[in-house]
């Protein structure tokens, strides 16, 4: 009998923590960032137009010069690249180079974007396919990427960049050699 | 009165307003919505596509979802179907980009394998405790 009791009671004791488990993960904020798995890794190759005729094209080779970037991959229909544009200036005058990738967007459409918040951009790709956006592990608009001379991946900022973060992409980008 | 019908008009416009926020004006890519020429490659690409997660809708396959970008993976995972890549190898591209997140295939690595051994561990203790009973009963 008593053998019985102390049984159940390691049972309960099981249920319990399972229980509280439960209630824990539960009550944490889901992480709904799918982070890419290309950091730390070269930039794959790609070649694409230009998005504008403002600006010339991007390709990879254009992000291997010996320069660190911010590689910014945003679209005219997007809102947040919106809400992101004073900080990708704030970014500009504080010595970044930036270039862009629109996602599936028309040239009329990325220069009315610009021509209302501002070109920050050395350089903008168009990428009608999320072709290059898929090869980067690059899963929403706007994501910035922080690329070293070398054309290699070191950070991954998912969303819109918030004023307070500006200087941790500073701070990335001056880790990658700027 | 005309006031009223101004009204009703933009709110019957809304609907067809809203979409354009936060949605592209593209049309999609080739291979998104159409089907390989050959039977057998697309089968292989639609059995594929099943397993592939919605980046832009969590819950779905890519071959569920009418997201632009679903889409536009659907199209990456047909044409290289196509070329000849085996439907592996595609999976272990997306895999190198995102991560396991990305497919719904379960396999066994180094943070899996509980999912695996728990199951077995658990029928395993209750044969034995099924099988003393019974010879206690006896």
């Amino acid at each position: 009998m008593r053998k019985v009791r102390i049984g159940l009671w390691v049972l309960v004791g099981i249920a319990a923590f399972l229980f509280g488990l439960f209630a824990y993960q539960l009550s944490q904020p889901k992480d709904e960032f799918v982070k890419s798995a290309m950091i730390g890794q070269g930039i794959p190759a790609f070649d694409l137009p230009a998005a504008t005729a403002s600006r010339p094209a991007l390709s990879s080779a254009d992000l291997a010069d010996g320069k660190p970037k911010l590689l910014n991959i945003f679209a005219s229909w997007c809102v947040p690249c919106a809400a992101e544009a004073p900080q990708l200036a704030e970014l500009e005058r504080a010595g970044a180079t930036i270039v862009g990738v629109a996602i599936r967007d028309r040239e009329e459409d990325v220069d009315r974007f610009l021509a209302t918040y501002g070109n920050p951009f050395a350089r903008i790709g168009r990428d009608d396919i999320s072709e290059v956006q898929l090869s980067l592990g690059s899963s929403g608009v706007p994501e910035t990427f922080v690329i070293d001379g070398q054309g290699r991946i070191t950070y991954q900022h998912i969303g819109d960049i918030r004023p307070e973060q500006v200087s941790t992409i500073l701070e990335e980008l001056r880790k990658a050699g700027a | 009165m005309r006031r009223l019908v101004a009204l009703l008009a933009l709110i019957l416009a809304l609907p067809l307003a809203v979409p354009v926020l936060g949605q592209d004006s593209l049309p999609p890519a080739p291979y998104a919505y159409q089907q390989l020429a050959d039977p057998a490659l697309e089968a292989k690409a639609q059995d594929l596509m099943i397993t592939l997660r919605c980046l832009k809708c969590q819950s779905q396959s890519i071959a569920d979802s009418d997201a632009p970008m679903a889409g536009d993976m659907r199209h990456q995972v047909r044409t290289r179907i196509a070329a000849g890549e085996e439907p592996e190898a595609v999976r272990a591209w997306l895999v190198s980009r995102y991560g396991d997140y990305v497919s719904y295939k379960p396999h066994l690595s180094s943070s899996t394998w509980p999912l695996f051994a728990i199951p077995v561990i658990v029928v395993l203790v209750a044969g034995f405790a099924i099988a003393r009973r019974m010879r206690a009963r006896k």
